[in-house]
């Protein structure tokens, strides 16, 4: 039994091993300066970077964190605090079904809520759509970073007379920080690298824009561009796009442990 | 410390008139409880309690576990109600005014009713900022002269000397004697009239119990105090007066030496001698 599991947990493992290894016997030989600094070229001709793909992710997703971090943060602090009634049974269960909601569904809603009004595709739609996938994620990691914060802590500020939404700001929320922070950035990988949702609202765009009015590209929507195009070019392009866009993740959440880790430090 | 308590008064008589020290008035109780019971839910934890708590003065309160002296002491600084399902009937009196009448903030009572919990729970802050926490939110002192009043709240806690040269360090990083000392700063920072104490000894160590019973024998000069606990010597140890509370009633009310030396109650002097409990 023990040999079975352990033969599971390797082909597990095994799975991330081939595909990081694959991207980067096909994508590292891509990446130099260019590729970081340059906007793509026409196609055909070889050279060029995705560097508009870069700066549209930074954007979009900078855009969707702006406005889901707040919201998903606030809603898992209610929760936390004070979600034993029922209407906090209503919303813990809405933000499960959200969190399940295949997020081509949060895109289409997006394409009909923002981008027929406003009559074309912008950066800005997709920003909203990525937030919406955020917000549920968020709200109940915080709540579950925030249940623990010990009660002894919250007891002694109210017994210092603080007010109960201030025992929750300063003294919970602040204690739980740094996993709140985690659960931000775990947040921001997951959808750093969302591809449907952003084919109906941001489309993508082969040139450097840094409107969020406008279509924007991304690394997800520039590996799915290029790499079901025509030119080897691209192919090249798409698969260090993709190593780019797995090394970001990667990172963010190597980032969420170290912080996660540095609190259980603290608290010693 | 004589310095300190000097100090104390004309500020206090500022804040709050009513609380100015005239000799006769520390012979009125500072808080009286009246036909107070109480109820988590459907069962109830505490019946028809009556009696009066003296001003200047340790009051202890034993009983076995779950005998409801917690829930009491809980109930004076409404800490309970933050628990759904509870209410309570009768009243409990601060000062000559029911802390749970509509003028009286829960928040402005807490500033009046200081609490110290069985497990220390400094903030995870540095040890100025713990004490500072209280004075700060009551904007009772201006930032500028919080040093002045972290230093004095760590004196009266004795704390004072093994601190001075670390205030920035974690409040956290002190031993548990130490920290509940720095829980009882953090209290006292905010100059309440009366102070809670839910087991405060229970977690620590037979050394750092000693100096928070002297410490307590020094503070009533101060402060009116209310210490629950399970430990009958440091009941007989500390307090002018002993509370008996069994399954949520007051069984027997009185004098320290005479409730430990010539109970009424054969249930007191059951548990007292250690029968049960």
């Amino acid at each position: 039994m023990t040999t079975l599991v352990g033969v599971l947990s390797f082909v597990a493992v095994l799975a991330l091993a081939v595909i990081l290894g694959y991207l980067v016997v096909k994508g590292a030989s891509s990446l130099d300066w260019n590729f970081f600094v340059k906007n793509p070229v026409p196609a055909g001709q070889a050279g060029g970077g995705v560097a508009n793909a870069i700066v549209g992710t930074v954007i979009i997703v900078g855009v969707a964190a702006l406005i889901g971090l707040p919201i998903g943060i606030g809603t898992g602090l209610y929760l936390a605090e004070y979600g034993s009634g029922r209407f906090g049974w209503i919303v813990r269960f809405v933000a499960d079904v959200l969190n399940g909601t295949p997020s081509i569904v949060v895109g289409i809603f997006a394409w009909t809520w923002l981008v027929r009004p406003m009559g074309h595709f912008s950066a800005l739609a997709g920003s909203v759509a990525l937030a919406v996938l955020m917000v549920p994620m968020i709200a109940r990691t915080t709540e579950e970073m925030v249940r623990l914060v010990p009660h002894s802590l919250r007891e002694a500020a109210l017994a210092l007379g603080y007010p109960r939404w201030r025992t929750s700001l300063r003294i919970v929320a602040r204690t739980a920080l740094a996993g709140i922070l985690t659960s931000c950035l775990v947040g921001i990988a997951r959808i750093a690298g969302e591809t449907a949702p952003l084919l109906f609202t941001a489309l993508g765009n082969l040139n450097f824009s840094s409107s969020i009015l406008q279509p924007m590209q991304t690394l997800s929507l520039q590996v799915f561009t290029y790499g079901t195009g025509p030119f080897d070019e691209w192919h090249r392009l798409a698969w260090a796009a993709a190593l780019v866009l797995m090394g970001l993740v990667l990172l963010l959440s190597l980032t969420a442990r170290w912080a996660l880790r540095s609190r259980h430090g603290a608290a010693r | 410390m004589t310095a300190a308590a000097v100090e104390l008064v004309p500020h206090e008589a500022a804040r709050t008139p009513r609380l100015v020290q005239h000799p006769t008035q520390t012979a009125t109780p500072v808080i009286d409880v009246r036909r107070y019971a109480f109820w988590y839910g459907g069962t109830q934890a505490l019946f028809d309690l009556t009696f009066t708590i003296p001003r200047r003065a340790v009051t202890a309160l034993i009983g076995p576990s779950g005998c409801g002296k917690s829930t009491f002491l809980r109930s004076i600084n409404r800490l309970n109600e933050l628990i759904p399902g509870t209410r309570h009937t009768g009243d409990i009196l601060l000062e000559g005014v029911s802390v749970f009448s509509r003028g009286m903030d829960a928040v402005a009572l807490r500033r009046e009713v200081g609490m110290v919990f069985q497990q220390p729970n400094p903030f995870p802050k540095s040890i100025f900022d713990n004490v500072a926490y209280g004075p700060r939110l009551n904007a009772l002192a201006p930032e500028r002269d919080m040093p002045e009043r972290v230093e004095r709240a760590l004196r009266q806690a004795a704390l004072w000397d093994e601190v001075k040269d670390r205030l920035e360090a974690p409040g956290t990083s002190l031993s548990g004697g130490q920290q509940q000392r720095l829980c009882i700063a953090r209290a006292l920072a905010n100059e309440p009239e009366v102070l809670l104490m839910d087991e405060p000894c229970s977690a620590l160590d037979p050394a750092a119990t000693q100096r928070i019973e002297e410490l307590l024998v020094e503070l009533k000069q101060s402060y009116s105090i209310v210490i629950v606990t399970h430990n009958m010597q440091q009941a007989s140890r500390v307090s002018d007066l002993t509370g008996f509370f069994y399954l949520g009633h007051l069984i027997e009310f009185g004098d320290t030496k005479q409730l430990f030396t010539r109970p009424a109650d054969e249930r007191t002097e059951a548990y007292i001698t250690g029968r049960f409990g």
